[in-house]
């Protein structure tokens, strides 16, 4: 079908899997209405499909190109991670839950 | 025989990697979330190698593991929040949730299978160092990273700062309880402001 990797594994393995996390990190999203830091494990998740999908890819094609770009997306993961987080704990700190349902309180 | 070992550690890892993300989602506490979000980035750093990719393999350990999980570990230990109402939705969204994952799945599937199904029509993009017995995988990203790649290299690090500054401002709180020295009150400060001249009668002092 395609090149193989190794074995009889393949990039379509890879993307496969990725498409599973990704799907997974989705449901995540849907399920855990009210636990946001669920979601941002969730984000997370999808975070790093999109990486398996660059590497696998990158392997693939026979260029460091896709690999230069999930470390970009590494360091913006990482980065949104701490914004979020930061985020999550004045919520906290004001209304003393984290419930992301009311979080429209903050529209005018 | 060696490549038989690592067909085997593929659907090892993999199979571990999709089940600690269901675990990730599914956990009832958000602590063993974390611990299961770190498992599963192990085990794609492990299913990363396995293709030659070490060096972004490394650095999701060094990244997920040493800092992002840290952080989401930090954050729900010292939220002192009640868990158990949290799941609340959890059940009320189960089908809306598993109809789009599924829709999301079944496309994925259908572009995959359709893509491959042909010939391998991509060919490389751009001819850059390959990974080689001589040059490793980390050499090579190395030597286009600080190269080609030098200004987006750059505003990654710039993505990095502003999000420290971001955070550190975003959560800093002013405390009343720690005293500092503040100059332009000092230097504001006159006789008439400083000093108050009271007179004590005997024997009652100053209430």
């Amino acid at each position: 079908m395609d090149q193989v990797f190794f074995g009889n594994i393949g990039a379509i393995h890879y993307l496969i899997l990725s498409s599973l996390l990704f799907t997974i990190g989705v449901c995540g999203i849907f399920l855990n209405r009210k636990n946001i830091i669920t979601i941002l494990m969730s984000i997370e998740l999808i975070l790093l499909s999109v990486n398996i999908n660059f590497v696998a890819f990158s392997v693939k094609l026979g260029d460091l190109t896709g690999q230069i770009f999930a470390m970009f997306i590494l360091t913006v993961a990482a980065a949104e991670a701490a914004i979020g987080l930061a985020i999550l704990v004045i919520y906290f700190r004001n209304r003393g839950t984290i419930a992301v349902e009311d979080v429209n309180m903050m529209k005018g | 025989m060696a490549e038989n070992i690592a067909t085997l550690m593929f659907y090892i890892f993999s199979l571990i990697t999709i089940v600690s993300a269901c675990m990730v989602v599914s956990s009832k506490n958000p602590v063993h979330s974390v611990f299961f979000l770190i498992l599963a980035f192990f085990n794609v750093a492990g299913l990363f190698v396995l293709i030659g990719a070490e060096y972004i393999a490394m650095t999701l350990v060094i990244v997920y593991v040493g800092a992002v999980a840290v952080l989401f570990l930090f954050v729900v230990m010292m939220l002192n929040i009640n868990f158990a109402e949290m799941r609340e939705g959890f059940l009320k969204y189960l089908p809306v949730g598993g109809a789009v994952a599924l829709t999301i799945f079944v496309e994925f599937v259908f572009i995959l299978y359709g893509s491959f199904a042909g010939k391998n029509a991509v060919s490389p993009v751009r001819d850059v160092i390959l990974p080689s017995e001589e040059i490793s995988n980390t050499k090579a990203i190395g030597s286009i990273l600080y190269t080609d790649y030098a200004y987006p290299f750059q505003m990654a690090g710039i993505i990095l700062l502003i999000a420290m500054i971001g955070a550190i401002v975003l959560t800093k709180r002013d405390s009343y309880s720690v005293r500092r020295q503040d100059i332009a009150r000092q230097l504001a400060r006159t006789k008439t402001s400083g000093i108050e001249i009271v007179s004590v009668k005997s024997g009652e002092g100053i209430s």
